[in-house]
């Protein structure tokens, strides 16, 4: 495990993610408004799709959240964490900011 | 106590509910024989005119799956009751029957009334009581081009209507001197003639036919007392009803000088093991021609046959609410003023077309009755106001003026009291409904299934609404229809507040009027209120995170993480280059590809990385964006029409093309789609969609809120023979007041079903413009159609927008996951066994 720049901040738009390839894994990499930066795999469970990346951000109870854009599941950002399924739950990993890059740790 | 045999005459509307209250009761008959003069057992009357709008008899039908064999009951359909021995208690059928009785119930009905005119006998002169008369009025209309109403009164107009829809030039011959002479003073029925006559309705009163020859020109004449004359090809005669008392007359019971079978409190007629009840019976010198009073009747009736002796009826309230024509009428108690010392309170508008009247009492304590033409909607609050004896306020004049400063207006429901009748067709009180809600019942549906409130004419309904929801909210229930947890807003209010506010952004609306963060479902549908308030690019990179995938990625996501690409194609119309185009595109990119549901093509299996690039491709060839992933228009399918097909009455495909043209882009609550038909035959669905436009030999019918998919919804007409500027107009209006008010996914046809006032009240808005916002709604959509960019041509020709379409944004390797295999010659996803073999072959 080492810590992998994966992009400039400017790369993504706050509030939304992108998916960046760390060592030959995909990881969806999301931005918040204040420059908060969280990261977990791309793979949906549920749909079998590396899609997560593309869900839309926000946060339900309090609890930050992604929404697969498939079904529409929701995903801790922060534990990877199913909402709607005890059972589930996607790998999260360590980000953060440095400088202005945008660091993963896998 | 058992009643023993009972046998009851006639199954329409009362006697059915007659049944259905006494095999209610534990002592029910010991066996119950019905005869049913009709073909089929009984139906919703009321409702008969809505058989002529799509209403099948099936759905008219009142009798619940089941109900006569649950309960033993023999029902002798199309079988009718030819006399009565009162001598060895029994009844003689026309079908050979004899059938023993220990009591007899007599629900026979009334008859329409034919003014004894030399040549009514004539074919194609027909009534208007029955579903096999609206059939018949149904196929004689096909070949007819002009019908004629004999009567103005309530089911004169009625029947007018009816015509007026089938497309018949249509007039009303009344022989009074003003239209409803029964229910409105002068004033209203003069405002009512005014309205009826600018739908196109030609309005005749103080006419009486006195005979009817054949036409010259059309089949019939019709020759008036003052000389006059009208050719016709239809004639409906709707000159007043007349109870059907012949059986009872025969059988020496007694009955009214003006006929009518007579009875007492009880129901009973001259002989007490026989009862009437309904259109045919005669109470106190009065029979009613309602409904609401028979229901009355057969509870009574069942009541006193199960032994519940105090079981009495009492006068019924008369007062009325109908939709003539679109124009809304109603009549409450006293209207025109018969009590001594009654005092009127007029209130006319000539200028939008409203009359409203009050009658007073002479202290100016109560309301005696009222009379509405042009806006019934405080009919529920006026007729509590006269029913349940509620004092007046001081200035009774607000009650029908409009709204003035500090004036208070109506009443709440909360002060009625539990007495209060609101259904009067069902007889469900006040105190009957919060019952209901007590016991669980706290949806309209629920609601109206427990207690039947608001299951008749329906006019009942609003104030069972409020009186639903103020319960709900004393217990503590939330009403509100709120978008999700960041929003205690339903999105109609929300778009308001951003609209004036003039709200741009969704961090703005959030501090302005949420909570937290937002999600999944707040998010697009502030997208959505954004694109269409203010139509920005919703590429704005602003405006990003608040899309949905599809949105975002301009395409739509399919199982695998590829998007499908459908290109516009207006109107359905494709030049075989274009068609090329799509191939050559699908080809190169190895997409595969399907004609959609829709009149277009719909290539699947892109990656993110490639959209731009088919794009780049596509928008070269002249495509634009299709939307299929948008809130938004989708297509406006057509048929071939005038150009081509022999029927053709207009020109179908261009109309399509134009109004696709003008709405492409435009934003909703939930996608829309519309169709343009080139004439009656329908080739392009177009009552199934939202908007709906059929070709008329004189213009274009427009239908609105239509839908196919999960639920489907036969459209409504919304007006007919629209020259092409008004047809654009209409659908602007309907458009963009639908955009205002709707909900969170929820499509024109569910918007309207849940609409108070229904398409009634859209028209309203939409063609006579009630609300006085057709101008503002036009300004808008110009507005929307002004701006409209292609997002796919902005999108490819703006680098920063380009840069979101990339799988990983460190690496320009495609997404290994997705895989494809080969199937009828195209390619279609792996699935994930086949993933799995394909993914470890790489590998190896
Ligand atoms: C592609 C297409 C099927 C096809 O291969 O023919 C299609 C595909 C989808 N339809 Fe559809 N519908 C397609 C025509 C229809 C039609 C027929 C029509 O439009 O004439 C209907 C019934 C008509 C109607 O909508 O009233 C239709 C009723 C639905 C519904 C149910 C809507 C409803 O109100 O009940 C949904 C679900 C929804 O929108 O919530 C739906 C949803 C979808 C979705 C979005 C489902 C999804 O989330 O993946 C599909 C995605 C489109 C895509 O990937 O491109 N689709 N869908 C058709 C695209 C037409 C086009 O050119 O744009
Ligand atoms: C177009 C139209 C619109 C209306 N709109 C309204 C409205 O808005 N509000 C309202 O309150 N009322 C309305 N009415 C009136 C309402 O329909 C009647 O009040 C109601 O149907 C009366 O019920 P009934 O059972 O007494 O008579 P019906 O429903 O007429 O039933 C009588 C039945 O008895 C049968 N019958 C008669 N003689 C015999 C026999 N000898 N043997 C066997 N069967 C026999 C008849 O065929 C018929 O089926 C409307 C009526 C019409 C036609
Ligand atoms: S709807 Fe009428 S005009 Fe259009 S194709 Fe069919 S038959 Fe022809
Ligand atoms: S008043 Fe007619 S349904 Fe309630």
């Amino acid at each position: 495990m080492s810590w992998i720049t994966v992009c400039k901040l400017d790369d993504i738009v706050p509030n939304t993610g992108v998916c960046a390839l760390v060592g030959g894994r995909q990881v969806a990499v999301f931005r918040l408004d204040d420059d908060s930066v969280y990261a977990m795999s791309n793979h949906d469970p549920y749909s079998r799709a590396n899609v997560l990346s593309r869900g839309i951000v926000g946060d339900l109870k309090g609890e930050l959240v992604v929404a697969s854009p498939v079904y529409k599941q929701h995903f801790s950002l922060v534990s990877g964490q199913c909402l709607e399924d005890p059972q589930v739950r996607v790998a999260v990993y360590p980000a953060r900011v440095d400088g202005d890059v945008v660091m993963v740790e896998a | 106590m058992k009643t023993g045999k009972i046998v009851v005459i006639g199954n329409g509307m009362v006697g059915q509910r007659f049944l259905e209250q006494l095999v209610g009761r534990p002592d029910g008959a010991a066996g119950i024989t019905v005869f049913c003069a009709e073909p089929r057992p009984a139906y919703d009357r009321v409702q008969l005119t809505s058989f002529f709008s799509g209403k099948s008899a099936a759905d008219l039908n009142l009798v619940p799956e089941g109900f006569f064999e649950r309960h033993g009951i023999a029902l002798r359909l199309g079988d009718k009751a030819l006399a009565i021995d009162r001598g060895r208690k029994a009844v003689r059928s026309a079908r050979g029957h004899e059938l023993p009785y220990d009591k007899l119930v007599l629900a026979t009905g009334s008859y329409p009334f034919v003014p004894r005119v030399p040549g009514a006998e004539w074919p194609d002169c027909y009534v208007y009581r029955a579903i096999e008369d609206l059939e018949a009025i149904r196929k004689a209309a096909r070949t007819a081009r002009t019908g004629t109403v004999i009567g103005g009164g309530l089911l004169g107009l009625e029947a007018a209507k009816a015509l007026h829809d089938l497309g018949l030039e249509t007039h009303v011959v009344e022989f009074a001197p003003r239209l409803m002479a029964v229910q409105l003073d002068d004033s209203g029925g003069r405002l009512l003639r005014r309205k009826i006559e600018a739908l196109g309705v030609g309005v005749h009163t103080s006419k009486e036919t006195t005979k009817i020859v054949k036409g010259a020109e059309r089949r019939h004449k019709l020759l008036f007392a003052d000389g006059g004359s009208r050719e016709t090809d239809l004639v409906v005669f709707s000159a007043g009803i007349r109870p059907r008392d012949q059986l009872a007359r025969a059988a020496g019971l007694a009955i009214g000088e003006r006929g009518g079978i007579v009875i007492n409190d009880h129901c009973q007629t001259s002989d007490p093991d026989i009862y009437a009840l309904g259109e045919c019976a005669l109470w106190g010198g009065r029979s009613y021609g309602l409904v609401a009073p028979g229901y009355q009747m057969a509870e009574v009736a069942a009541r006193h046959l199960a032994g519940e002796h105090d079981a009495r009826f009492a006068d019924a309230d008369m007062s009325t609410k109908l939709k003539l024509m679109g124009v809304d009428v109603a009549s409450i108690g006293d209207a025109h003023g018969a009590t001594p010392g009654a005092l009127n309170c007029v209130f006319t508008d000539e200028a939008t077309g409203l009359y409203k009247k009050l009658v007073v009492s002479n202290d100016r304590k109560r309301l005696l009755g009222a009379v509405l033409v042009g806006d019934a909607a405080d009919y529920g609050s006026l007729l509590q106001m006269t029913l349940n004896v509620i004092p007046l306020p001081e200035h009774p004049e607000d009650l029908i003026l409009p709204a003035r400063e500090g004036g208070g207006k109506g009443m709440g429901v909360d002060l009625l009291p539990a007495t209060a009748l609101i259904c009067s067709c069902n007889s469900v009180t006040k105190g009957g409904i919060c019952g209901a809600i007590a016991a669980g019942a706290t949806s309209l549906g629920a609601l109206k299934k427990g207690t039947k409130a608001s299951t008749t004419c329906g006019g009942c309904g609003p104030l069972v609404k409020q009186i639903l929801d103020c319960e709900l909210r004393k217990r503590g229930v939330d009403v509100k229809n709120h978008l999700c947890e960041h929003f205690p807003y339903s999105r109609q209010e929300l778009f308001h507040l951003t609209r004036i506010g003039a709200l741009k952004t969704f961090d703005e609306i959030m501090s302005k009027h949420g909570q937290g963060r937002g999600c999944d479902i707040c998010k697009p549908a502030v997208a959505s209120i954004l694109a269409a308030c203010w139509n920005e690019y919703i590429l704005k990179p602003r405006h990003a995170p608040l899309q949905d995938t599809n949105d975002h990625f301009l395409a739509n996501l399919q199982k695998d993480g590829t998007y499908s690409i459908i290109p516009r194609v207006p109107g359905g119309e494709i030049p075989p280059e274009k068609l090329i185009v799509l191939g050559e595109v699908a080809k190169k990119f190895g997409l595969y590809t399907k004609i959609t549901g829709a009149q277009r093509i719909d290539l699947f299996g892109a990656r993110v990385e490639q959209l731009p690039l088919i794009w780049k491709e596509l928008v070269a060839a002249g495509f634009e964006s299709g939307h299929a992933y948008g809130k938004a228009l989708r297509t406006v399918k057509s048929c071939v029409g005038s150009t081509w097909c022999r029927y053709g009455v207009q020109d179908s495909v261009l109309m399509a093309i134009n109004i696709e043209n003008r709405y492409r882009g435009l934003r909703s609550p939930h996608k829309l789609k519309m169709a343009v038909s080139g004439c009656t035959r329908e080739c392009a669905e177009a009552q199934g969609k939202d908007v709906g436009i059929i070709a008329t030999e004189k213009g274009w019918n427009l239908y609105v809120c239509g839908n196919g998919g999960v639920k489907p919804r036969h459209a409504d007409l919304l007006a007919r023979d629209l020259d092409d500027q008004t047809l654009v107009q209409y659908i602007d209006r309907f458009l963009m007041f639908y955009i205002r008010t709707g909900d969170r996914l929820q499509r024109t046809a569910t918007w309207l079903e849940n609409l108070e006032g229904g398409i009634d009240y859209v028209r309203k808005v939409v063609c006579e413009d009630s609300l006085g916002l057709g101008h503002e709604l036009e300004a808008d959509m110009q507005k929307f159609v002004d701006s409209y960019e292609c997002e796919w041509k902005k999108a490819i020709n703006d680098p920063e927008t380009l840069k979101r379409f990339r799988h990983f944004v460190n690496s320009d390797q495609p997404d290994r996951n997705v895989v494809f295999v080969a199937e009828r010659g195209q390619i279609r996803p792996a699935r994930p066994d086949e993933r799995e073999s394909a993914l470890e072959a790489v590998e190896h």
